[in-house]
């Protein structure tokens, strides 16, 4: 029994700290969305092309992934806004048949940045192998009696703990400081927004670049604990848009929120159902967030709210 | 004239194999045909009815693996692969569209590219019965190329058909209808998930066949061929953009431009691996400045060479 409560709570655990990654990844596509009403399809790409950064970088130059924290995101920043403003942007103004043009676009971005990387880094698996990898603290040190045995890995609490940091750093700028605000008025109304004097082409460009650097973030809080490789974009691609409709289309705690659900329903999957089905068990929530649940966990929150 | 277009086409494609052209050649024009298939069927749903499916690998891996399994397992001829996938494609289609198409905006981008990694995941992991990624390999019934070129013609002539009747028809108004404003076409009485749902069906069910001809012709597939993201998905869209979006003739200029080109940068030496990235580049020039590809913005093309005529 204490063998079964061991392994629940360990599965618990990983997918705790699994899905605080998971809602930083979320927590950039679910404001693109919000502000520009497009589902940037580019998302894992611009995650990989993040993680590639902070893997040269500790290559090169033996400068940690937590400290490339501080050089990635800004550079994915960077990259994010030029994306916005030079290719998204004009097919914003263009007029055509099909509605979904910029989803298009996004994709054609994300092919070219994966074909890219494959030609110049190749698609070997590359990792970085930084000597805390397998560190980690075991309940037994601090309960000599446990009856049961629970370890926390370094680098995956880490991890967790700057993506909580990043997180209430991106609540703050959101909640209390004017370009925050506008971003947040621009998602609410775009046209009201503007008539309040928000410049609302700048907030749509800032938007895409903070999207970019905080999947760019969770690259570099990636990046100790997995594998890299040109083709991983499409799967976080696809991860983030799982926690965007399981949270909610443009919430931002619906991200949160959805990519701690995801991260927990994922590692039991994997646990108690077989490591080959943990995209299906991703997919399979999906699909009941779908039916059950379109407007995601925002709208339980917001029907609270209601009632009260 | 402009009525007996496509009879002219036809006729022409059909006489084609008679000038004894290489085994090459009809290879190329057999893929031009087949992506023209795939095409007309995508752009029946996301041109005429303006719902973008990024899954549409799901219909056409589903299709392949009928006409495989049932050579496979159940040896019958793989050319029963037709019918067999019209209740398997549709049954997938109707009760994804039941799901998700009652839903407004990017849900349906989402779930459709969601359905053809399921697909494709769920292939993988059932391996009795589709030898996951050891893939599945057939005897084809020829050798020679000419048959192949004559069923797939067939089956382009009846989903051009297919897609001038619908676009033509009743429903076809619907479709544009559901596509220029969901909100008007609802209170004019239009049941818009329901015609949705049958522009997926049909749209389905076609690109079905296309998989279901893919498996003949090549005689061997696995899931990371026919429930590709990139190569099927993608480009089957592409081939759309290309060539216009909700014209009769764009799929097929789409295909012919994006066959070739696919074939010429391979056999390129350097640039060959780079393929994917002309094609993205290529995808994005397409959105800015031929939004409405090369069929449907013909006009802005011809404004363009006739400026550049009368500057020189």
């Amino acid at each position: 029994m204490w063998v079964q409560l061991e392994v629940f709570l360990q599965t618990l655990i990983s997918g705790v700290l699994l899905g605080g990654l998971y809602a930083l990844i979320g927590l950039g596509m679910t404001l693109i969305l919000g502000v520009m009403k497009i589902i940037n399809l580019t998302h894992g790409q611009l995650m990989m092309v993040a993680m590639y950064v902070a893997y040269w970088l500790f290559t090169l130059f033996h400068i940690d992934p937590y400290v490339s924290l501080l050089i990635a995101p800004p550079l994915l920043f960077l990259l994010g806004m030029f994306l916005q403003k030079t290719l998204i942007n004009p097919v914003l103004r263009v007029e055509s048949i099909l509605p979904h043009n910029q989803v298009i676009l996004t994709v054609g971005i994300g092919m070219v940045l994966q074909n890219l990387a494959t030609i110049f880094f190749t698609s070997d698996y590359k990792s970085t192998p930084v000597d805390y990898a397998t560190d980690a603290w075991y309940l037994s040190d601090y309960w000599k009696d446990a009856p049961f045995e629970l370890s926390l890995s370094y680098p995956w609490t880490v991890s967790f703990l700057l993506a909580v940091g990043i997180t209430t750093a991106l609540w703050f700028f959101l909640a209390k400081t004017d370009t925050g605000k506008s971003i947040r008025a621009t998602a609410q109304d775009r046209d009201a927004a503007a008539l309040m004097g928000v410049n609302v082409g700048l907030m749509r460009v800032i938007t895409f670049g903070l999207g970019s650097a905080l999947v760019a973030a969770a690259g570099c809080l990636f990046i100790p604990i997995y594998y890299l490789f040109p083709s991983l974009g499409s799967q976080f691609t696809l991860i983030a848009f799982v926690i965007t409709i399981l949270g909610g289309l443009g919430s931002t705690m619906g991200a949160i929120l959805g990519g701690l659900i995801l991260g927990v329903f994922e590692s039991m999957t994997a646990t108690y159902v077989g490591m080959g089905w943990a995209p299906v068990g991703r997919f399979a929530i999906f699909v009941a967030a779908l039916v059950f649940l379109p407007g995601g966990v925002a709208s339980l929150l917001k029907r609270k709210a209601v009632t009260k | 004239m402009k009525r007996f277009a496509p009879l002219i086409v036809l006729a022409a494609m059909a006489v084609l194999p008679l000038l004894g052209l290489s085994s090459y050649v009809m290879h190329l024009l057999i893929l031009v045909i087949m992506w023209s298939v795939s095409g007309m069927a995508w752009n029946l749903l996301g041109g005429y009815t303006g719902q973008v499916s990024f899954g549409h690998a799901a219909f056409f891996g589903l299709g392949a693996y009928c006409a495989g399994l049932a050579s496979f397992h159940l040896n019958l001829s793989s050319w029963y692969g037709f019918p067999l996938s019209i209740p398997f494609v549709a049954a997938t289609a109707l009760v994804m569209g039941l799901i998700v198409l009652r839903l407004r905006g990017p849900y349906f981008v989402l779930a459709t590219l969601a359905l053809g990694e399921i697909m494709r995941i769920t292939a993988e992991n059932l391996t009795d019965l589709t030898q996951g990624n050891l893939g599945i390999m057939i005897q084809r019934t020829w050798v020679e190329k000419t048959g192949y070129y004559y069923v797939i013609l067939g089956v382009a002539a009846l989903t051009f058909w297919v897609v001038k009747l619908l676009a033509e028809s009743r429903w076809g108004y619907y479709f544009v209808a559901i596509r220029e404003d969901q909100d008007a076409a609802e209170s004019l009485g239009i049941n818009t998930t329901l015609y949705k749902t049958i522009a997926l069906t049909v749209s389905a069910v076609i690109t079905g066949f296309s998989g279901a001809f893919y498996m003949n012709y090549m005689g061997y597939i696995d899931p990371q061929v026919v429930f590709s993201l990139g190569d099927i998905s993608i480009l089957t869209i592409m081939v759309v953009m290309v060539g216009g979006v909700a014209t009769y003739w764009g799929p097929v200029v789409g295909a012919v431009i994006m066959v070739l080109l696919a074939e010429v940068i391979r056999s390129l030496p350097y640039v060959g691996t780079a393929y994917q990235t002309l094609f993205g580049v290529l995808l994005i020039v397409i959105i800015i400045y031929l939004p409405n590809g090369l069929v449907g913005d013909r006009q802005t093309l011809a404004r363009l060479f006739k400026k550049k005529g009368a500057a020189v």
